[in-house]
């Protein structure tokens, strides 16, 4: 019978040696995970509401496909500019890495900027998000993933800082790997947007 | 618990650089379709929806660097759960809202005709 003063037969003296932000990739990573839920049900609620036009535009009317192929090409181009920047860190360059920063820095921000002049051009064409319940979604659909680019951006001049101030120690490496799945990731869910949006509304 | 240690998602310039030429192919096809029309909607639509899928997968590899090893596998378990709940979500309530759709109680104008 073991009692509860009798001291255990043996222990384990050391902790178990976790590098410090060795688990944060993965945690991002579920956090992307749980990102790609939030997209799910914006896809899906645009689904429901796919023709729901309410005599209002129909996405055959309003949407302009070369200036959506040229996003999709600038988004996709920074996905690989992004690459280089990484394939530069594992070499320790730390010039080649801020180029190819700066370079998909700049790729992200035409995106949002040719973004940004889409949804004039249709807000001034009086497809507004008050429109129509297809006109909401849309707008919420497309714009949720063009603010989460913004943010990479922002993220990125975040590092492009960090970068000068103190180079390419662990840690930099750290954030640039996560801004490297937050970059890729937001690449993966344009290609649900371009084909379920707009290849299959012009369809 | 090494294992997970060991891991470094950067991945190479092989894999960047394969699975970038077959995104320009993936995406580059399904434009044009749309564009010229060469197909039948029908065969269009299910063509360029395949490449969508075939392309996710391909970014999901090449770029985001998921296999059966990093982190001991949990990026993939996470990833499959994700795309199981992701296919849920979306095919589910397409479904039940057209069927809701469809047995909705007649409206005025429905009647009126």
């Amino acid at each position: 019978m073991t009692t509860m003063t009798e001291k255990p037969a043996f222990y384990v003296l050391e902790e178990e040696h976790h590098e410090p932000g060795g688990s944060t990739m993965l945690g991002f990573w579920i956090y992307l995970m749980s990102d790609a839920l939030i997209f799910a049900t914006l896809f899906a609620t645009y689904g429901v509401l796919s023709s729901s036009f309410a005599g209002g535009p129909t996405p055959r009317e309003i949407f302009e496909l070369p200036l959506v192929a040229v996003n999709t090409a600038l988004l996709l181009i920074s996905s690989i500019t992004y690459g280089f920047a990484m394939m530069a860190m594992q070499q320790g360059k730390l010039n080649g890495v801020r180029l190819w920063l700066v370079v998909t820095g700049l790729l992200g921000a035409g995106f949002v900027g040719i973004e940004l002049y889409e949804f004039s051009v249709l807000v001034h064409e009086g497809a507004t998000p008050q429109t129509s319940a297809y006109l909401s979604a849309f707008f919420t659909l497309v714009a949720t993933h063009g603010l989460h680019v913004t943010f990479g951006i922002i993220w990125l001049v975040v590092m492009l800082f960090q970068l000068g101030q103190r180079g390419l120690h662990p840690e930099n490496q750290r954030r640039l790997m996560c801004l490297s799945m937050f970059w890729h990731f937001l690449d993966i869910v344009w290609i649900g947007v371009f084909t379920f949006v707009y290849l299959l509304g012009v369809l | 618990m090494s294992a997970s240690h060991e891991t470094a998602p950067h991945g190479s310039l092989r894999a960047y650089l394969i699975g970038f030429l077959l995104s320009v192919v993936l995406t580059a096809i399904p434009f044009w379709m749309v564009m010229t029309g060469a197909m039948a909607p029908q065969v269009t639509a299910a063509i360029i929806v395949a490449f969508a899928v075939v392309q996710i997968l391909v970014h999901t590899v090449c770029f985001l660097h998921v296999n059966t090893r990093s982190e001991s596998g949990w990026t993939l378990m996470a990833f499959v759960f994700t795309a199981v709940m992701v296919l849920i979500v979306i095919a589910g309530s397409l479904w039940i809202m057209y069927h809701i759709d469809g047995n909705m109680m007649p409206t005025p104008e429905m009647i009126a005709s």
